[in-house]
Formats: C-alpha cells, sequence, structure tokens
C-alpha cells in the first residue's frame, strides 16, 4: 500500500542533489547534526536510535519497578495510594514490556540483521524510518497519559475487563493504553514486514537461509510472530477503544458481552509475545556462547528448527494463562499438554548451548557472563514455569507472587540478561570502541546478585499466599522479610543499571587512549566483524561470496592434515578496510518523521476532539502523498528500473533486487 | 519517459519471471464462474427453491464448499497465484492457516459448535 | 477449470531459490503478500467476534434487535456481486496496462473504482436502515461486533478506492506507463484480498442461516 518503498535504491555518495524533474520534491541531503539523525533511512542509526530510546525506557520502567518495591518493602507502606500503585504496576509492565525490551530486540534486529546477511540496508530504508518515529510516537503518547489523561493506565498491562472499563477505570489511562498500543502495533509490523523481506530477498550471494546465523534466524522467526500476533492485539485494542470512547457493547457482561472475549483475544497476542521477548535474546546468546568457547554451534540446524518449533508451539498454549478464568475442564486439559511439549524445543536449545560449551576453550569475558548467566536464569524461570504447565499446582499459584516471580526469571533472566550480553558484545562494531571489561564485570555481578535477591524471594512469597497487584500488605502473614529482601535486591539492580551507564561513560571517555578494536576483537564467526568498527555508513566494501556457515571464522581459520583448525589468516589480511567510495546509499527523507507525527494527533482526537483526529489525518495523508511523490535520487544510475516511479499511491517500482555489489573500491581480500 | 526506458524496462521485467498473464477471456470466464457460484449461494437463501435446502447441513455445507472454491479463483487466477512464484503463496497460506486455526480453537473454547 | 488452455506461466525458476542471493522475486510484492498474511489474522479476530455475538441481544427493552433479524439477503447479494465483479475490472486494468492500454487502463480502473464506490454506497445504506430499525453500533454486542466487522472491511474498500484513484490520475498524467504493471499488480492484490474477505463475510455472516 502506500507505505511501501522502493527497492533499496542507490545513489552514488557525492551527488545526491539532482531534482527528479518527474517527482516535483526533492530529498534531503544527509547533512550532519540532527537533520541528519530525523531524516536517516541509514538500518545503523535507526538501530541506535531505537537502542537509546529503549536505555531510557528502561530507566522509567526501573523506575517505576523502584516505587512498587518501595511501597511493598515493609507492611502497611504508604508511598503510593492505591489508585497510584495501580497504575504504577500497569505502566511498569507495558513500559518493560512494549517500550523497552521490544525496542531493545528492534535495534539489534536492526542492525544486525543487514550486516550478518551481507546486505546494504534493509528492503525498505524508508519504511525502517516510519517504523522506528511510529513507535517512539505511540511510546510518547502512552506516556503522556501522565500528563494530561488522568494518569496512567490502571488495569495491569493484561487489562482485564471489567477493571479496563469506565466503570473500574474512569480516567483516560486506559485509552491512552489502547490507542498508545495500537500506534506501537503499526510499528512493529510494519517493521516485522520490511524485516521479513530484508532476510527473504537480500542476502549476499551464497547466504542460503542455512547459512544464516542464528541470531538472524531467531529475529526472523520474532518477526513472523510479530506479523501475525500484532493483528490480534489491534483487533482486542479496538474493541476496548470503541467500548471505552464509543459506546459499544463487547466486555460489559450487563448487556450480554464476555470478558472472556478480551482475555483470548489478548493471550492469542500474549503467548507469542513472550516468544517475541525471548528468542532475540537466544539468537544473541546463541552468538556468544560459540565465540567465547571457540567452537561451533552445536547443532545448529537443530538451534534452528527448535526456534521455529518455539515459534509454532507458542500459537497454542494461549490459554494456559487462564486457568482459573472458567473456561472449562476440557479446554484446561488440552492447553496444559500443550504447555508442557512447549518445554521441549526450549530444553532442546538449553542443552545446545552446554554441549557448545562442553570441551570448549571458554573465555568468560563480560558478553559471556552476561550469556551463560541468560541461560542459567532463563533454566530457573523455565522450570517453575512448567510447575504451573500443571492445571492443580496454577490454581495454587496463579495471581501469587510466584507467577511474578516466574515471568521475571524468564523475561529478566533470559531475556535481558541475554540482551545486555549482545551490548557489550557488538558494543565495539556499534561504536568502535570497547566496554571497559572489568566495569562491564563487576555490571555482571552486581545485577546478577541483585536480581535473584529481587526476585528469588518472591517465589518463597507466592507459594506463602502474598497476591501480585496488592497495594500493600498487613504485618504478620510472614511476608516481611521476604519483601525487605526482594526491595534491596531492586536497588540493586538499579546500582547496577548506573555501573553501566557509568561504564558507557567511562569507556568513551578512555576510548581514544587505548587501542582501536579494530573489525573483529573477539575472534568472532558471522560476517558483521569483517568489517571495519564503527561499521561505514556502506557497510560492506565489497558485497562477500559467502561458502559456509560461520563464514567469517572460515575465512580465518582451516584444517591441517590432521583435521586440527590452524589459523589460515589474520584479520588484518581478511578484513575488509571500509574505503569504498562511490558506494550507492538511499538518500534520507523526512517524510517517515512527519507521517509518525500525524498518528498521535489522532489518538488525542479520539480522546479529546474528533477535529484533532482531522488534523492529524491530513498530516498523515500529506506526508504519504508526498513520500509517494518523492524522488528516489539516482540519476547518475542507470540500471533501467530504478528510474522512479512516481505514481500517487507509492505502491512501487519494480522488482529489482538490489545491486548487490556496487563498489569500485577494492574490498578486503 | 522516453521508449528506451520502457523497453529497458520491459526487458528487465522478463528477466525477472513477470510471468505471463492469461488473456482477457480467461479472465471473463473465471468472473463468469463466480457469478454463477454466487447465484447458487443466493439460492440457498430462498429455501423454497430447492427442497434439498430446506435441510440446514446440506446448505451450510453447499455454502461453505461455493465459499472455498470462491475465495481458491480469485487468489489463484485474479491474485495470480497460480502464475507466481510460490513464496507468494506460502507467505499468505501461513497467515491464513494459523488464523483458520487459532480461530476455530478459539471458537472451541466458547464452545461455539455446540 | 474449464479453461485449462491458457498460455503456459511463465516459470523462471531456474532464477529463483538455487540463487541463494535472493529470491529473485520483487520486495514490493513479497511485503504485500507478508502484510495480507497479517491482515488474515485481523480479520479472523473480527470474524470470529461477530460470530460469539452474532445472537447476543441486549436485556431490553429497546436494544434486543440484532443484525441477523433484520438482514436484506437480495439487497446484500447484489452488493456481494457488484465487488465480486469488481475483481475482474481490476484484473482487467492490469491486462491492459500491461498490454500498453493507457486508455483502456483507465478505464477499468475507474469502473473498479466505481464499482467498489457503489459497494460502499450500499453499505451507508444498510448501515443507516439498521439504526433506523433500531440495530445501533451500541445497542447490543452483536450490533457492535457486526457494525465493527463490516466497517473494518469498508475502510479497507475505501482505501483500495484511494489507491485506485491515485492511479487514475497518475495515468491521467501520463505517469502510469508499462514498467509500472507490478505497482498495478500490487494494488490488485490489495483489492482482490478485500474481495476474498468479503467472499467469506458474505457466505458467513449474511448466508448462513442463524438457528
Amino acid at each position: 500500500m502506500a507505505i511501501i518503498e522502493e527497492p533499496l535504491a542507490l545513489t552514488s555518495g557525492e551527488a545526491a542533489t539532482a531534482e527528479r524533474p518527474l517527482g516535483g520534491l526533492t530529498r534531503p541531503q544527509g547533512g550532519n547534526g540532527w537533520r541528519d539523525w530525523l531524516s536517516t533511512v541509514d538500518h545503523k542509526k535507526i538501530g541506535i536510535m531505537y537502542g537509546v530510546s529503549a536505555m531510557f525506557f528502561f530507566v522509567v520502567g526501573g523506575i517505576e519497578a523502584l516505587l512498587i518495591r518501595w511501597q511493598l518493602a515493609a507492611p502497611e507502606g504508604q508511598l503510593l495510594s492505591a489508585e497510584v500503585y495501580n497504575q504504577v504496576f500497569t505502566m511498569h509492565g507495558v513500559t518493560m514490556v512494549f517500550l523497552f525490551i521490544m525496542p531493545l530486540a528492534a535495534a539489534f534486529a536492526n542492525y544486525l540483521i543487514p550486516l550478518q546477511i551481507g546486505a546494504r540496508d534493509v528492503a525498505f530504508p524508508r519504511l525502517n524510518a516510519l517504523s522506528f518515529w511510529i513507535w517512539i510516537s505511540g511510546a510518547i503518547f502512552l506516556n503522556s497519559s501522565w500528563i494530561v489523561g488522568g494518569g496512567g493506565a490502571d488495569c495491569g498491562w493484561f487489562c482485564y475487563s471489567p477493571n479496563s472499563g469506565l466503570a473500574f477505570s474512569p480516567s483516560h489511562g486506559v485509552d491512552f493504553y489502547a490507542i498508545g498500543l495500537q500506534i506501537a502495533g503499526i510499528a512493529s509490523l510494519l517493521g516485522a514486514v520490511n524485516l521479513i523481506v530484508t532476510v527473504l530477498n537480500m542476502r549476499a550471494p551464497g547466504m542460503s537461509l542455512f547459512r544464516m546465523p542464528i541470531l538472524t534466524w531467531m529475529l526472523l522467526v520474532t518477526q513472523f510472530l510479530l506479523l501475525f500476533a500484532l493483528p490480534v492485539i489491534t483487533v482486542a485494542l479496538f474493541l476496548l477503544m470503541f467500548d471505552r470512547l464509543f459506546d459499544a457493547q463487547f466486555f460489559n457482561p450487563a448487556t450480554g458481552g464476555d470478558p472472556l472475549l478480551w482475555q483470548h483475544l489478548f493471550w492469542i497476542f500474549g503467548h507469542p509475545e513472550v516468544y517475541i521477548i525471548i528468542l532475540p535474546s537466544f539468537g544473541i546468546i546463541s552468538e556468544i556462547i560459540p565465540t567465547f568457547s571457540r567452537k561451533p554451534i552445536f547443532g545448529y540446524s537443530f538451534m534452528v528448527f527448535s526456534g521455529i518449533a518455539i515459534g509454532f508451539m507458542g500459537w497454542g498454549v494461549w490459554a494456559h494463562h487462564m486457568f482459573v478464568s472458567g473456561i472449562g475442564p476440557f479446554s484446561v486439559a488440552a492447553f496444559s499438554l500443550s504447555t508442557m511439549f512447549i518445554a521441549v524445543p526450549t530444553g532442546v536449545k538449553i542443552l545446545n548451548w552446554l554441549a557448545t560449551m562442553w570441551g570448549g576453550k571458554l573465555l568468560f569475558s563480560t558478553p559471556m557472563l552476561f550469556a551463560v548467566g541468560a541461560v542459567a536464569m532463563f533454566t530457573i524461570g523455565g522450570l517453575s514455569g512448567v510447575t504451573h504447565a500443571l492445571a492443580p499446582a496454577d490454581t495454587q499459584q496463579t495471581d501469587t507472587y510466584y507467577i511474578v516471580a516466574h515471568f521475571h526469571y524468564v523475561i529478566f533472566g533470559g531475556g535481558v540478561l541475554g540482551l545486555m550480553g549482545g551490548l557489550y558484545f557488538w558494543w565495539p562494531k556499534i561504536f568502535g570502541h570497547m566496554l571497559n571489561e572489568t566495569w562491564g564485570k563487576v555490571h555482571f555481578w552486581i545485577m546478577l546478585i541483585g536480581f535473584n535477591l529481587t526476585f528469588g524471594p518472591m517465589h518463597v512469597l507466592g507459594l506463602q499466599g502474598m497476591s501480585r497487584r496488592i497495594d500493600t500488605y498487613s504485618p504478620g502473614f510472614g511476608f516481611e522479610l521476604w519483601n525487605m529482601v526482594a526491595t534491596i535486591g531492586a536497588f540493586i539492580i538499579a546500582l547496577s543499571v548506573l555501573v553501566f551507564f557509568y561504564n558507557v561513560w567511562r569507556s568513551r571517555r578512555d576510548a581514544p587512549n587505548l587501542p582501536a578494536p579494530g573489525p573483529d576483537p573477539w575472534d568472532a564467526r558471522s560476517l558483521e566483524w569483517m568489517i571495519p568498527s564503527p561499521t561505514p555508513e556502506h557497510n560492506f566494501d565489497e558485497v562477500p561470496l559467502v561458502e559456509s556457515e560461520d563464514e567469517w571464522w572460515h575465512r580465518k581459520y582451516g584444517y591441517d592434515e590432521n583435521k586440527r583448525v590452524v589459523r589460515i589468516a589474520t584479520i588484518e589480511e581478511v578484513a575488509q578496510d571500509g574505503s569504498a567510495e562511490g558506494v550507492h546509499l538511499p538518500a534520507p527523507s523526512f517524510w517517515p518523521l512527519v507521517l509518525a507525527l500525524g498518528l498521535p494527533l489522532i489518538g488525542y482526537g479520539l480522546i479529546f476532539n474528533l477535529w484533532l483526529c482531522v488534523l492529524g489525518g491530513a498530516l498523515t495523508g500529506l506526508a504519504l502523498y508526498s513520500w509517494a511523490l518523492e524522488p528516489v535520487d539516482d540519476p547518475d544510475a542507470d540500471h533501467g528500473h530504478d528510474d522512479h516511479h512516481d505514481d500517487d499511491d507509492g505502491g512501487d517500482d519494480d522488482a529489482a533486487e538490489p545491486e548487490a555489489v556496487t563498489s569500485g573500491a577494492e574490498g578486503g581480500e | 519517459m522516453t521508449d528506451t526506458v520502457t523497453e529497458t524496462h520491459l526487458e528487465h521485467d522478463e528477466d525477472h519471471g513477470a510471468h505471463e498473464h492469461p488473456s482477457d477471456w480467461v479472465y471473463i470466464k473465471i468472473a463468469l464462474i463466480l457469478a454463477l457460484f454466487t447465484g447458487i449461494e443466493v439460492l440457498t437463501y430462498f429455501e423454497s427453491a430447492l427442497p434439498f435446502f430446506e435441510n440446514n447441513s446440506v446448505t451450510i455445507a453447499t455454502l461453505m464448499f461455493l465459499m472455498v472454491v470462491k475465495f481458491y479463483l480469485v487468489a489463484t487466477w485474479f491474485m495470480h497465484l497460480r502464475f507466481d512464484n510460490p513464496i507468494f503463496g506460502r507467505m499468505f497460506v501461513a497467515g491464513l492457516v494459523l488464523a483458520t486455526a487459532v480461530y476455530c480453537i478459539f471458537l472451541s473454547a466458547f464452545e461455539f459448535w455446540a | 477449470m474449464a479453461t485449462a488452455t491458457i498460455d503456459s506461466p511463465d516459470t523462471h525458476d531456474d532464477h529463483d531459490e538455487h540463487h541463494a542471493t535472493s529470491t529473485g522475486i520483487s520486495n514490493t510484492k513479497l511485503a504485500m503478500w507478508t502484510f495480507l498474511g497479517s491482515e488474515c489474522l485481523l480479520f479472523g479476530g473480527l470474524i470470529s467476534t461477530y460470530l460469539l455475538y452474532k445472537t447476543r441481544r441486549g436485556p431490553g427493552p429497546d436494544n434486543t434487535a440484532i443484525p441477523t433479524d433484520i438482514f436484506d439477503i437480495p439487497f446484500t447479494s447484489v452488493s456481494s456481486f457488484v465487488l465480486l465483479m469488481s475483481s475482474l475490472t481490476m484484473v482487467l486494468a492490469l491486462s491492459a496496462l500491461t498490454r500498453g492500454d493507457n486508455a483502456a487502463t483507465r478505464a477499468w480502473l475507474l469502473s473498479t473504482a466505481m464499482l467498489g464506490s457503489v459497494f460502499i454506497g450500499g453499505q451507508v445504506y444498510e448501515f443507516t436502515g439498521f439504526i433506523r430499525e433500531g440495530v445501533g453500533f451500541t445497542h447490543n454486542p452483536a450490533s457492535s461486533a457486526f457494525f465493527t466487522l463490516t466497517g473494518f472491511h469498508g475502510v479497507h474498500v475505501s482505501l483500495g478506492i484511494l489507491m485506485l484513484m491515485s492511479l487514475y490520475v497518475a495515468s491521467k498524467q501520463g505517469k502510469l506507463t508499462p514498467k509500472h504493471t507490478e505497482t498495478v499488480e500490487i494494488v490488485g492484490l490489495y483489492w482482490h484480498f478485500v474481495d476474498v474477505v468479503w467472499i467469506f463475510i458474505f457466505t458467513v455472516i449474511y448466508l448462513i442461516p442463524v438457528d
């Protein structure tokens, strides 16, 4: 439709100016400073913007977590009123899931997928920029409810009806939730389409699907989950919005509505969402562990297929979130069984990581510590998860802190630790300098200790019967000790995050005095390590010809006559030097930003005044048509097909694989 | 737009397997079949027209069958899945099959079929 | 079907899949099909919601009427037929553009948009009739679900009409040439998808009798 982009039309670096007579509009020229960032279509800059924004919301969600823990540190906490407490835990969940982990995973996906498959950029660069801007406008919209909406949403991140109805949630918080998540969802959907096409269509010569790094594979599965899960939550959010803003009758039992409808739709999305959160981390772990074990991943195809199996089976287990909702014994039994089965592919992954490390020359650098920590913590969370696959046990555990403990071990332990490891691992590739190892290790150990102090005791609290989502508790139930421990743990996690930020600052400060990390500081295995650090704007001087899985490693190492691994080339000999000139890159554009600005206007309009919708819609429409009319700016290129179209629907130009090799300069070898 | 550009482009199209589409007459024939099937569908509404449509399950079976055939004809002929690279069809069928499976389970959980 | 004598489809499989460089297929078209796969889940959710709610009347006294009580099948049959035939005019537009026949392309694009507009007009007429007869959006779960489902579909059709008219204007300005076949094809894919969704809705929502 109208937002579809031309296939990577490549302009020569020096002359992005020439105005196309047919288009009527011109495209901006990169420039520098803020303009550059606002109009960029470079997947690397977009990835960095995702990452920075995600870390910002990590802090926001973290502060909300600290408020929760401060309130619960001792019985009869007075810090927050019950109303505000509800808002804080709701926004903590929403922020951490939709505004921290998902965008941080998107940061890795944007930055690394094109590099790992040997591409210049994603399939639709402007669409990629649009995804980011829509996501950030949705994120800001969602949080603006604190200021203009009479407080945050207060219905829990799952927002069950009737709590989400006007009767129990009269402020605008839930409206902001419904519309904000829809906006963010559009961003993820567009991103999913873009990245799926990128992985399928933009691979370097020789990069068959089964030579792709596991990270790319897991991110691909994640994009498919997003592609198919987001429409389901979109339906649910629309129904909720219609109920609240336009008096529809979907979830009100008094008029025949069924609150279970919301629960089903939410969890049909919500369970794949769990894998959307965890699979990118699994991919990162699968890159880190082989690198620091000096061995290839054990059972590559098992890793790939177990990832696909997780993605697939994730669609058949949603009702295990609803065992006590009254869905009937047959449903409970069926979903209980399917839930136990899904532990199998997950177990395969854990065993393969262990087998990869087995007999390897282990090197416990910071990324490896985080990866191994994530595997260990995820295993704990996975085991507690199997305990509530059993419906009778779940009936006891549900809505207690045991559940809170479980999903934090999975999401924080498995997801966030893995993503942190990824930050340490790819930091030199992204920014051109390493993060300090000593402070990295300090960060890891403080975070690991704080994490276990926070969430370990919650298992006990849950089994003692402490409910989730209560704003305080009375003394004398035996909850005091473990709540205090958990609160201390939460502040230790906060300290570890401060250590991380200090490390970022300090490493940047020290970087000029340290030797540059070079293309491949970890002696790693995949293609992104064959190009200079930081990644040059054009990625590869020359698109590599891929001949095997772990291509980059095989360019450095071979086997002698005794089948022993021997070094056959130094990094300097086989790496590219980033010196290519005149590489065609897509030109920047402001229209993605403008288009994205229209959506929150429509959102405010739906809540406050429908005229704002007209304004927002007009802005969006204007941006769409300008986007379609904007020239594809490669007057010099004469490939025939990239003579741009300028038809109004913005649907686009012909087929065309990207010109794979456009560089005239010498690459590495 | 000069002729040369157009020509270059057409060549390029062929290079990339831009499938030859059937003639207009074939499309019209497909449309006639679709129209005929729609006619039969509407006929079931006037139950008295044919005696066996008085039976509800026969009606439903007939309607579902005709619907699937119409869906299939539009997807394969008008949307060119018949002539195109199978990857396109796989993408679509993935969504279609997943949607069917998930929502059938969903409706079963509400004991919809009972 | 009876029409097996068409030109054999051009199978450029030798371009596909054996090369690992890429699949050899168009990015944009792949993106559209991927998006349509996603749309299946969207309409599936809306249709399932309606099916679940189709007999849920309000507690009364003035909100008990539901859409199935007052469906006007002959009328909807006609508008469904109109939408179905717009798929034919859509492929004919594409076919004309492939031949380089710009006048015919415009004529078929315009007829497709017109047929779509007739369908939308019919829907507006149906909606106002429903509201007059006491089946409003806010009355009960059945009517809320009905208006949401058909409204979503209507919005999709309307967006399609906008795209078709944009193509028409582009063609009028001489900017739509045979090298843009794929653009028209992609708009066509969207259009046909909206049509097949209606094929489903017409049968499952309108024609299958409710006990």
